[in-house]
């Protein structure tokens, strides 16, 4: 008799195949809308002049510029207020300068202390005529070319800037992400890492500092926004990169600013989220691999085994 | 009471005590199975394995879960998948078996109907088997809603608002079953509780009388030949082994079986390591929020065909049709009224039926998950009408089946 078996492994196969990509692959195209990264191009905003480092210093640090709200901390700038004052009275903690050349784009950055509402897209949240300012007020210029001072500006964040191998994902979430989104798989906070404290007042008053941060950022951005430590399993890394690239591109009219990090900072986030959410991706890999190694072995025995028990019975 | 001697091994005193001698033959090595099969007959084998690996690595999630509506997600998500040495393996095993053991249960289902294994004697297996399919369903779904993320407080949700009819309005039922006016602590307790006590304890009794149902009318082979298993036995233990038709249970048929199984195993465990997503459905890792309905509610893909049977409809026609979806497929013995249990090749009009109803049920599988938007709500509304109007035609079309 014929044997039949190859071809009811054929079509046991092929009609699995069919159901994996009609409910999983094909589903999900018709769910969900597919945003292609810009790459972090920032394409809509303008192109930046070369600016001089020690001509910035002296812009940011000077009386009523950056360092009026902002810390720089790698340059001893301490914050003019703690971060649950600045929050109320700016909705959300400005953040400290210390890494931002590193972890923005030049691009945005000018773009940003130029007109703020304009390069974090929410112009919608932010009309001038309104009277609704947004919390940071725009660089109107020190007098001279504002395009130049504001490069110049950009290159002395950038000069204090770790280096791109130093800078850790811990740092680029911090700064990109972490004055609103809390990450308690990582004991991440709005207001920082949450310690380990010894007496249960010292925690609660923590916990109250958060709660007090949290309520200022709430009315600031009309809903506390989603902890982010199962986001790199319910949204996936191309959803939150490019998500981060241009919120409004998924939802129109959030009051998520766009971010405005660099290609390398993004991916550093990512890791970031990759270590609070998928933390033993490593592991699984290594243990999968030898798994997959046994398992073949276990199938070369088995062949046997069945060879030999059925050589009789032909 | 029976008379015992002083045992001469501990073989013999066991054999005394229980008869591990007699057990052995009965259950291996003279549990005598037709030759004449192909590796579709290993499935029953197959779901053994996934259903031990189920059970064991439950056993394990167990250990650290928290049913307790605050604590649940961060026990699953951080606890289990952070904190416990290989948590996160015992977590990927249990969500792809319950996945997979889907896919081989479809398999074995679609084999018992494509060779007539339902007939002439063998109703109690394909009876015991849909009970057994009911049980896994429920053991799924309850399982389903203990990550307390937003797709098992919207699928529980959705799915307990089923029971109360419709216009039925029995509202006082969904209530009783949540015991709460929506999915809170009451309602995760208990399906915490039917998931790894009662509906467990269920399956493993309907396995025994799924095998049970075995013994008498014997595993089905592929030509539908009825066997003289007494004769043709007797054929093998006389030592012709090639010439008789039938074979033992262990080592012959089982041989095979574990072949069959460890290449399953490559499959799945290649799932479970690197390809796990399709199991675990992204919008279940955000914690459940009653305030927050995602934009898609659909089930796991093993309910999507009867869904798709509920949704194309007005409420109260599209629950008959559902609950006729559920019921059906037990009374597929009755329903097919031909004399024949030959493979559907060999049947006529049967053969047409078997391929449109598989066809169909991936159909519904598709549309069942897609929006319904145009053209797939279109497509999902012929689809489930073809699917009700296939079992109207199966009793007509079989009572004119010749006999083979």
């Amino acid at each position: 008799m014929k044997n039949k078996e190859p071809l009811i492994l054929v079509i046991v196969v092929f009609f699995s195949l069919v159901t994996y990509y009609l409910v999983e692959p094909f589903a999900h195209s018709q769910m969900h809308k597919h945003v292609e990264s810009e790459g972090f191009a920032y394409a809509d905003l303008p192109s930046v002049k070369t600016g001089d480092a020690t001509r910035g210093k002296d812009l940011v640090m000077g009386a009523g510029a950056c360092t009026g709200c902002h810390s720089i901390k790698s340059a001893d700038m301490p914050a003019p207020m703690d971060a649950v004052s600045a929050a109320a009275a700016y909705g959300v903690n400005p953040p400290d300068l210390s890494n931002a050349g590193a972890v923005y784009d030049a691009k945005f950055l000018n773009a940003l202390i130029k007109n703020p509402a304009h390069a974090l897209m929410v112009e919608h949240k932010f009309d001038a005529a309104k009277g609704q300012m947004h919390p940071m007020v725009a660089f109107y210029g020190a007098g001279g070319d504002i395009d130049q001072e504001v490069a110049d500006m950009v290159a002395y964040l950038q000069s204090i800037a770790p280096k791109a191998d130093k800078l850790t994902p811990k740092m680029a979430f911090e700064t990109a992400c972490g004055r609103c989104h809390a990450v308690r798989y990582e004991k991440w906070t709005q207001i920082g890492e949450t310690p380990t404290f010894k007496f249960k007042k010292d925690a609660l008053a923590q916990k109250i500092k958060v709660l007090e941060y949290q309520d200022s950022l709430t009315k600031y951005m009309g809903k506390l926004p989603p902890d982010l430590s199962m986001y790199i399993r319910s949204r996936g890394e191309h959803y939150i990169k490019t998500f981060v690239e241009n919120p409004q591109n998924y939802l129109k009219g959030t009051a998520m600013p766009r971010v405005g990090v660099n290609a390398e900072a993004a991916d550093k986030v990512i890791e970031y989220l990759e270590d609070a959410g998928d933390a033993k991706r490593h592991e699984r890999t290594n243990v999968g691999i030898n798994v997959m190694i046994f398992m073949l072995v276990f199938v070369i025995f088995a062949v046997l085994w069945k060879r030999e028990v059925w050589r009789d019975l032909h | 009471m029976a008379h015992f001697t002083k045992a001469t091994s501990v073989k013999d005193w066991l054999n005394q005590r229980l008869a591990i001698e007699k057990v052995e033959k009965v259950m291996a090595s003279e549990y005598w199975i037709p030759k004449n099969i192909n590796f579709l007959w290993a499935m029953g084998m197959v779901l053994v394995i996934t259903f031990a690996l189920l059970l064991v690595s439950g056993i394990f999630l167990l250990m650290y879960y928290q049913p307790n509506v605050n604590l649940a997600f961060d026990s699953v998500n951080y606890t289990i998948m952070r904190e416990v040495d290989f948590g996160w393996l015992w977590r990927h095993v249990h969500g792809v078996a319950a996945s997979v053991v889907f896919l081989i249960i479809y398999i074995h289902m679609f084999t018992a109907i494509y060779y007539g294994s339902y007939k002439k004697g063998r109703e109690m297996i394909w009876i015991s088997g849909m009970l057994l399919f009911v049980a896994f369903s429920a053991e799924a779904f309850s399982g389903y809603m203990l990550p307390w993320g937003q797709m098992s407080y919207w699928a529980g949700m959705v799915i307990t608002n089923l029971f109360s009819g419709g216009s039925l309005h029995a509202d006082g039922l969904v209530e009783w079953i949540r015991g709460d006016y929506v999915p809170a602590q009451a309602f995760l307790n208990r399906f915490f509780m039917l998931h790894v006590l009662l509906i467990p304890v269920a399956i493993m009794g309907l396995i025994g009388l799924h095998f049970g149902a075995l013994r008498i009318p014997h595993v089905n082979n592929q030509d539908g030949e009825e066997i003289d298993f007494d004769a043709e036995s007797k054929k093998y233990l006389a030592g012709d082994k090639a010439g008789s038709k039938v074979i033992r249970f262990a080592n012959d048929f089982m041989s095979k079986d574990m072949m069959v199984v460890a290449i399953y195993l490559v499959f799945f465990f290649y799932l479970v390591f690197f390809h796990y997503d399709f199991a675990m459905d992204p919008v279940n890792f955000d914690p459940a929020d009653g305030l927050k309905t995602p934009t898609h509610i659909y089930p796991e893909w093993y309910f999507l065909w009867s869904y798709e049977i509920l949704r194309p409809f007005s409420t109260n026609i599209g629950l008959m049709a559902f609950a006729f979806a559920q019921v059906i497929f037990m009374l597929l013995p009755f329903l097919d009224r031909s004399p024949n249990a030959v493979p559907a090749s060999r049947r006529g009009l049967f053969k047409f039926w078997f391929w449109a109803m598989l066809i169909d049920m991936i159909v519904l599988t598709s549309m069942g998950k897609v929006p319904p938007i145009e053209p797939f709500g279109t497509i999902g509304f012929y689809a489930a009408l073809t699917f009700i109007g296939l079992w109207i035609l199966l009793p007509i079309i079989t009572i004119f089946e010749k006999k083979a």
